[in-house]
């Protein structure tokens, strides 16, 4: 008996997508799942209960029956009062929870000994991204929010000249560039629009001029990359020089896009009621966090409303208004989820047991089995935040972009021992037969061994070949032994082989030499080649 | 000067050569690190000249043979190719090596050195003579042999005697042997014969010992010989009791180990199987792939359609290997890189530590045609960023890039790190034909449905990627 995902029909008033979609029935079909799909779920989507059964799907005809028989509920919003009821207790749901936002839900879920995998709770590491629904929301927000402002907007994007006469082209400017507000400068350049955008974080100006978009700069100093990626809340003077260069964009732009959000804060307050003022006549706000009580002042979450002829658009459903296109990538990525808990056996068989070891499993599961799992420990730092960061840095002040990464960690126990016993065993030997004379040669000999090998790990791997081609050039240094023996002083009454002598030493001198000045030679011009 | 002026010019030329070796660790400072080094030399030999060990009479054969050393070697260094860097690195080492063993012979046809030398004083300075020449005679030998490897005169493949460990192990006795000989003899003349035979199997032991080490190996030989040069020198400086020499050849020896382990490290192989030679040998042929076998289409691609591909994307990662440096295509590839650069793409230049044949060698070959050296980045910074890049480029690379590494426990070279360029969207990888790398692992990579195969030789087809990216 395999285990059922049930899918019922969302029942949030306005809400348009759905959970699952047939092609990815047919996937989850092939990787052993059966799938019961509600009658209708799929019509606001455009997805007729034919189509399901054609992916392999059963339907069935109310909500009651798939909650009852499913062990995994697949959903898209969270479990509305109505159907709290109607959960079986001990199955597993997969929806967005919000769990910052809505304690009391999770206490009820908890109270039905559920097992709940929070879609809005994906880590954000590189791995995840597969699976990351907001993410793919986002994206399909952003993009969507271009389309609601080019609606609400009176003009073409696109500058062109026509017959009738010269049309401008629209400017848009874009506040955050995360997915969302990536999409939307993507989408707004696609139209033939001036983009530009604003990030409090410096390093995904790339990104901007990537999509297509020019990136406004704060002018002040302040890393404004929090944990995972996301944005955090910024100094009050930051803010001031931020609201400034805000106020001159709303001056001179058509439309404005926001998408600030800071992880379970209320949005921050960006655009003011006398920035609205200031706007041409007809120009558009889309309020992309209005849910979170919206970046404009005058923003009414999810209604247009006119102020000061400046329409704001406050739709908190963004995603919801693509239906089938948020259903399809929002079922993709329920079904990545079902890949990766079957690859971690937290799916068995008909067994479901979440493997809490798994770092992205492990944030997206807010409940197990009825114990309140959320928040998670601390995530890793992101590639996506590490990264850029290392390459724009001047290399020596991280410790990590120089040498060799890291070393090796401290040796085990016994292997320290061994290597110190046979160290001591060896200093015993030399210091019982060796003559004082030797004895200072090898303090300094150990020790010179230490400093080269303190000195040489600090070597960029770049240099590497320098760095052979100098230790050469200065092992020539064995030209002394050769010098000092072609006429040294002679105690009187010793006899040498000096023509022996002179010949062996004068051919050591010409190997050293060759050795020493084409190895700094060589260096010099190897090293002069480096350039930035 | 006297003896302890230069005691203290040796202290100071000893200090700059650290600061040498220090000033090497960045890009910015490595030129006044080698200018330190340059100064330090100067100060140690003026001060050995005109100090107490040499008399008036050596001056006019000093200065003639520096001289002619000098002169060889200025003229060496400026028309060496930067390809070529690996030889004549190698072709160094074994001058190091050679002039200890002249030393060494020259210490020990003197008598005046041991002039009242206690006993125990006398055996020891005899035992560092052996050493010296031992080391000193490997080192020039293992040399030679490497310098014919790298520079193609002698043929890459490792030469596998049987019962090649019970050879050196043989050769191991009977030099411990000849030393406890040569340390027992009365007379010089005595002593002579031991070590004359020491220093002969000596050589044919360091011939051993590289020719049995296959050509992907040679990054670690070729460091292994820069430390053995440096013990060299140091087993000559314990022999005339000089400290100078003492550290900096143990500076040298230790830089040269360091490098030999990180070498290995980035292959994930250990130093001895290493040393040992050949690859493979722990059991099994040389071709004896992993349990996977790789099976599927490979997919061919032409210049023109690189050359849309790079255009098209918004970022491109490229992977230099040996074959670059064959084909010399680096400059064609940093024209390339400029167009794109140009062109708003991010190329950047993903480095494998044992790419090329000496650590380091695929830097310093991208600094020769001009490629800045701050979008060029080590294997682990760019390793996470393949999975955002839309193409990556192999130049000439097999092992460095094969998933193989990764994913097959069977594969002979298993757990080795590589550069993942298949999570990149596409990947294309530049090569002369289906042969495998000198791991003699069939790739993978060849035949995944997201890389496309451009045959031919590097330059060409990369002269060809360039002429289709100009002409649009």
């Amino acid at each position: 008996m395999s285990l059922l995902i049930g899918v019922p029909r969302e029942v949030f008033p306005g809400e348009r997508r759905v959970a699952t979609v047939p092609e990815v029935v047919e996937k989850l079909i092939g990787q052993g799942f059966r799938v019961a799909v509600q009658s209708g779920a799929g019509d606001a989507s455009a997805i007729s209960d034919e189509a399901y059964r054609g992916g392999g799907a059963e339907v069935l005809a109310d909500a009651d029956q798939v909650w009852s028989s499913a062990d995994i509920i697949f959903k898209v919003r969270a479990p509305a009062a109505e159907e709290l009821p109607l959960i079986r207790p001990g199955c597993t749901l997969v929806s967005f929870i919000w769990p910052a936002q809505n304690p009391d839900l999770l206490q009820q879920l908890a109270a039905k000994n559920v097992s709940v995998l929070a879609m809005d709770c994906v880590p954000r590491i590189s791995r995840a991204q597969k699976l990351d629904a907001l993410s793919s929301m986002s994206n399909i927000a952003g993009y969507r929010a271009v389309i609601e402002a080019a609606h609400e907007f009176g003009r073409f994007f696109t500058g062109s000249i026509t017959a009738a006469g010269k049309v401008p082209p629209a400017k848009v400017f874009v506040i955050g560039a995360g997915v969302a507000g990536l999409a939307a400068i993507g989408t707004a350049a696609g139209l033939g629009a001036i983009v530009r955008a604003n990030d409090t974080r410096p390093e995904v100006a790339d990104q901007v001029k990537s999509m297509g978009g020019e990136f406004v700069p704060v002018d002040y100093e302040e890393e404004g990359s929090g944990v995972g990626g996301y944005a955090k809340v910024m100094s009050e003077s930051f803010q001031k020089a931020q609201r400034e260069v805000f106020a001159k964009q709303a001056r001179d732009v058509d439309i404005i896009i926001t998408t600030a959000l800071i992880p379970g804060k209320p949005a921050p307050k960006l655009i003011t009621e006398e920035m609205v003022k200031s706007m041409k006549q007809g120009s558009v706000i889309v309020d992309m966090a209005a849910e979170q009580g919206g970046n404009c002042e005058l923003t009414e979450p999810g209604r247009v409303v006119e102020k000061h002829g400046v329409r704001i658009i406050g739709y908190a459903d963004l995603p919801s208004r693509l239906p089938k296109q948020a259903s399809t990538l929002y079922a993709t990525n329920l079904f990545r989820l079902m890949e990766d808990m079957i690859k971690t056996k937290s799916i068995e068989g008909d067994r479901v047991n979440i493997d809490m070891e798994d770092e992205v499993l492990r944030g997206t599961t807010v409940l197990k089995e009825g114990n309140i799992t959320w928040p998670p420990p601390a995530p890793k730092l992101s590639a996506v935040s590490v990264v850029p960061a290392t390459a724009s840095r001047p290399a020596a002040a991280l410790p990590k972009a120089q040498g060799h990464g890291e070393r090796a960690g401290p040796m085990a126990g016994t292997a320290t021992a061994i290597i110190f016993g046979i160290g001591a065993l060896l200093f015993w030997i030399v210091g019982r037969y060796a003559p004082a004379a030797f004895l200072g040669h090898f303090t300094v000999f150990v020790l010179a061994c230490f400093v080269g090998y303190m000195v040489v790990w600090n070597v960029k791997p770049a240099l590497h070949t320098p760095l052979m081609s100098v230790t050469n050039a200065v092992s020539s240094i064995i030209a002394i032994g050769a010098l000092v023996q072609i006429a040294p002083p002679l105690s009187t009454g010793v006899e040498r082989p000096d023509e022996w002598i002179r010949w062996l030493a004068l051919g050591g001198i010409v190997l050293a030499t060759i050795n020493m000045f084409g190895g700094f030679a060589v260096t010099q011009r190897m090293l002069a080649m480096f350039r930035k | 000067m006297t003896s302890s002026l230069s005691a203290v010019a040796y202290l100071g030329a000893a200090i700059l050569f650290i600061l040498c070796l220090g000033g090497l660790s960045t890009q910015e400072t490595a030129r006044r690190g080698n200018l330190y080094g340059m100064i330090g030399m100067a100060i140690a030999v003026l001060a050995t000249v005109f100090g107490t060990q040499v008399t008036g009479a050596g001056l006019p054969w000093i200065i003639g043979a520096m001289l002619v050393g000098a002169s060889i070697g200025l003229y060496a260094a400026r028309v060496v190719q930067m390809t070529q860097m690996p030889e004549l690195v190698a072709l160094m080492h074994s001058m190091v090596g050679l002039a200890a063993v002249l030393v060494g012979y020259a210490n020990f046809i003197d008598p005046a050195v041991s002039v009242g030398l206690s006993p125990a004083e006398k055996a020891i300075h005899e035992m560092e003579m052996y050493v010296g020449v031992l080391i000193g005679a490997v080192t020039f030998s293992g040399s030679v042999i490497a310098f014919g490897k790298l520079s193609g005169r002698i043929g890459g493949k490792p030469m596998l005697l049987p019962a090649r460990h019970w050879i050196n192990l043989g050769a191991l006795l009977v030099v411990i042997y000849c030393g406890y000989a040569f340390m027992h003899v009365s007379n010089a003349a005595e002593a002579m014969t031991p070590m004359v035979v020491m220093t002969v199997i000596a050589l044919l032991f360091g011939i051993h010992m590289v020719m049995a080490i296959g050509g992907a190996d040679m990054p670690v030989v070729v460091s292994m010989l820069n430390s053995y040069s440096g013990w060299a020198a140091a087993a000559t400086g314990f022999m005339l009791s000089n400290d100078l020499l003492i550290v900096t050849g143990a500076l040298v020896g230790s830089s040269g180990a360091i490098l030999s382990y990180i070498m290995c490290t980035a292959m994930n192989r250990h130093f001895l199987s290493v040393i040992a030679g050949g690859f493979g040998s722990e059991g099994g042929s040389p071709v004896a792939a992993g349990a996977v076998q790789p099976a599927g289409e490979v997919s061919p691609i032409q210049p023109a359609e690189t050359a849309d591909l790079l255009r098209e994307a918004k970022n491109v990662i490229i992977v230099p290997g040996y074959g670059m440096a064959v084909a010399q295509a680096q400059h064609t590839v940093h024209e390339i890189t400029q167009l794109l650069r140009e062109k708003g793409v991010n190329v950047r230049f993903g480095i494998h530590p044992v790419a090329g044949r000496m650590p380091g060698h695929m830097n310093v070959l991208l600094a020769e045609a001009k490629v800045p050296y701050d979008i060029v980045f080590e294997m682990e910074e760019l390793n996470g960023d393949f999975s955002a890049t839309d193409v990556a480029m192999v130049i000439g690379a097999n092992d460095i890039v094969n998933p193989g590494a990764q994913d097959d426990p069977g594969s002979p070279i298993a757990g080795m790190p590589v550069l993942e360029v298949w999570k990149a969207k596409t990947s294309i990888v530049m090569k002369r034909s289906m042969a495998s790398g000198y791991a003699g692992v069939d790739n993978p990579l060849f035949y995944k449905d997201n890389n496309r195969m451009l045959f031919g030789d590097a330059k060409k087809m990369l002269d060809e990627v360039l002429a289709a990216l100009k002409s649009r």
